[in-house]
């Protein structure tokens, strides 16, 4: 009986997410929102497999790029062999190709990996990611060197009336991927092997005096983990038909970490956020300015500060104060602080970019922001946003320190409350 | 009667230390056995040999007759031999009841499954839920480990230990640090959940063992210098010398 209304919640959520997944491109028309989706939806599935290493067993990888690349390479082959009309798989079904191969990557090099916990791990996928991207250089026939290969994702009969040139029948494929390959990955924290990894990441002395071979527990869950990496990959080779060593590469597997720990990895629903976010920075910002990468690090530096367990765990945060019906004392100083945020981001803005314009050769120095016209080269801007920024640091720190307060008040009363 | 444990000989040095010097034991099925002595004895090195978590430098262990010299802690523990510790070895970010389930899920035969639901699993569920009604702590089912106060934490330890149903259990010193009443429910505890198992146990409180133990072995600097009844190392003059008169005159002088 107790157990009712939670799995109410849980139809609700999935039910939700499926029409999240429906509805998103009929609310943005523009084609870009749409490549942006499409991108969202594959990084999604790829976050989500790389904190079944981090979040859920504890091992920091950064090399888990290998396992979507390498995925992608093996479905850019096979579409290509579909395409000559060697073999037929249906379009649909090439992620599943990606994700085979992911798995039959991640049983070779998780078989050595995962021999150690900690630190150790970590370097040997480092070395592993290395390693790979320099064998996807050094044989060029088979990867395509620097260039990629590239392929043609419109091949045979349509299937089911479907062929999948549209960008929008791209998105569908990859959001019922998405879709299938997230309940997939939660159904598998609820295994004894899911449970097992959450265990090993906490204890693993522990886990082993109660009958399991820790390394084992890793090895799996790094397999299971790189199959999904691989549906990732086919899924971007199909969305973007060319795979190049980019795709194996150390930014690839940074971008990962760089994603899940943003979006919280303590939490199963984390990466999901953390990926959004991400591609929003790597896709949309990289459209407007040179400097999203600094910006990016700048969001990365300040989540990993002051809020290590990501955009989950702040969310999160609030459910006890808004079920204790008291989130409206918070609203005041979180507009307060949000608004002091915008105005400091505003002046970081402004200077960031006029350091690129002036840094860059031959670049205009004349910008404009927020419909303000200014040149870099006069000092006059640079003294209005020296002062804009220091102004929203200086307003920013009042605002939390009011928020602090608050929140301490709500929390010391709500655990007054508990028995 | 048939041995459950035996120890043949067992030497183990860390570098050049000597820790334990040819230490020779065996245990019966179904015993009570304390095993007692001095700080830095070598009583945890001892359990550490046993149990696979250190590899033995000379020697020969048995369980059950069979050889498990060199196995891993999982081997053994998947023989019928499980462990506690003396300084809580919790699962600290899994809930009560997740770290009893972690006991339980290898001995149910789930294994390495990522195919069976385990909410779905009824008899883990049972037996987890069981060996917290036995250890007191069902009321906190859902409470993180980590936030345990220090005798839950130190029931839990014994818990995730007996959760699997070993039929070789060894506790090292489970009452360490506890209140008096504390130290009393934690051995009605142990007495309970070790019925009709082998018990090895390693405790300081001398009423404890005298109470409990069938068997008694007394470490002193890694050598076994006594075992008997409680009756026989009581009177025996060797353990009088080395262990029992320092530890009177000890209480003595407090
Ligand atoms: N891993 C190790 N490396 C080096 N020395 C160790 C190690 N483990 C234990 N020792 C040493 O072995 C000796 C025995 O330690 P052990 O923990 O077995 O004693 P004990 O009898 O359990 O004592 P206590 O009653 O304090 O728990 C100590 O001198 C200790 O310093
Ligand atoms: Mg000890």
């Amino acid at each position: 009986m107790r157990y009712q209304p939670l799995n109410l919640g849980r139809w609700v959520l999935w039910s939700a997410t499926a029409i999240v997944f429906v509805v998103a491109p009929l609310m943005f028309t523009e084609s870009f929102a749409l490549t942006l989706l499409i991108q969202m939806g594959t990084m999604i599935i790829f976050a989500l497999s790389y904190n079944m290493l981090l979040g859920q067993g504890g091992m920091l990888s950064f090399g888990h790029a290998v396992y979507s690349g390498l995925g992608a390479y093996i479905t850019v082959h096979a579409l290509n062999l579909v395409g000559k009309g060697a073999f037929y798989i249906p379009v649909p079904l090439l992620p599943l190709v990606g994700g085979l191969a992911g798995l039959v990557f991640g049983v070779l090099f998780g078989y050595v990996t995962t021999r150690r916990a900690g630190t150790t791990f970590a370097m040997i996928s480092l070395g592993i990611g290395e390693m790979v991207y320099a064998c996807v250089l050094m044989f060029p026939g088979f990867f395509g060197g620097e260039a990629g290969i590239s392929t043609n994702r419109v091949v045979g009969q349509p299937y089911l009336g479907l062929s999948f040139g549209p960008a929008i029948q791209v998105y569908y494929l990859v959001a019922l991927w998405c879709f299938v390959c997230i309940a997939a990955m939660f159904a598998l924290t609820q295994t004894p092997l899911g449970r097992m990894a959450n265990a090993v990441r906490d204890n693993p002395e522990r886990a082993e005096f109660v009958g399991y071979n820790t390394q084992h527990v890793r090895f799996l869950q790094l397999a299971l983990s790189a199959f999904f990496a691989g549906v990732a990959g086919g899924l971007s080779c199909i969305n973007f038909e060319i795979v190049s060593a980019e795709n194996v590469s150390a930014i690839r597997s940074g971008g990962v970490l760089l994603a899940t720990f943003i979006g919280g990895v303590p939490f199963f629903f984390g990466p999901i956020l953390g990926a959004v976010v991400f591609i929003f920075f790597v896709v949309a910002l990289s459209g407007f300015t040179k400097a999203w990468l600094l910006y990016l690090g700048l969001f990365f530096l300040v989540m990993v500060l002051y809020a290590p367990g990501g955009i989950a765990s702040l969310l999160l945060m609030q459910i006890p104060v808004i079920r204790a019906r008291r989130f409206g004392e918070l609203a005041a100083p979180y507009v307060a602080a949000f608004a002091a945020a915008l105005l400091a981001l505003a002046g970081l803005i402004g200077i960031v970019e006029m350091v690129y314009r002036l840094s860059e050769q031959g670049a205009r120095t004349e910008l404009a922001l927020l419909g303000f016209a200014f040149d870099a080269r006069d000092l006059a801007p640079w003294i209005a946003f020296g002062a804009i920024l220091a102004a929203g640091l200086a307003a920013l720190r009042r605002a939390t320190r009011w928020l602090g307060a608050r929140w301490s008040s709500i929390q010391q009363d709500l655990l007054a409350r508990q028995p | 009667m048939r041995q459950v444990i035996e120890l043949r000989d067992v030497h183990k040095s860390f570098g050049t230390t000597k820790i334990i010097h040819g230490v020779n034991l065996a245990i019966g099925a179904g015993e009570r056995h304390a095993i007692i002595g001095p700080n830095g004895a070598g009583k945890s090195t001892l359990y550490n040999l046993i149990s696979g978590r250190f590899p033995l430098s000379a020697g020969q262990v048995l369980l059950n007759g069979e050889d498990i010299t060199g196995l891993k802690p999982h081997e053994i523990n998947r023989r019928g031999l499980s462990r506690s510790f003396q300084v809580t070895n919790i699962f600290h970010n899994l809930s009560v009841y997740e770290n009893i389930r972690c006991g339980v899920l290898w001995s149910a035969g789930c294994g390495y499954s990522f195919w069976h639901r385990v909410g779905g699993l009824a008899e883990v569920r049972r037996r987890a839920e069981q060996t917290m009604e036995r250890i007191g702590l069902a009321r906190r089912r859902d409470v993180l480990a980590g936030t345990l106060t220090y005798a839950e934490q130190r029931a839990l330890e014994i818990g995730i230990t007996i959760a699997g149903g070993a039929s070789v259990v060894l506790l090292d010193e489970p009452t360490a640090g506890m209140s008096r009443t504390e130290t009393a429910q934690a051995i009605e505890l142990v007495r309970q959940v070790t019925e009709g198992k082998t018990l090895v146990m390693v405790e300081h409180d001398m009423g404890v063992v005298f109470g409990l133990a069938d068997r008694i072995s007394v470490l002193v600097y890694g050598e076994v210098i006594a075992t008997g009844t409680p009756e026989e190392i009581r009177a025996n003059p060797a353990v009088q010398e080395a262990y029992l008169g320092a530890l009177h005159k000890e209480t003595a002088h407090a």
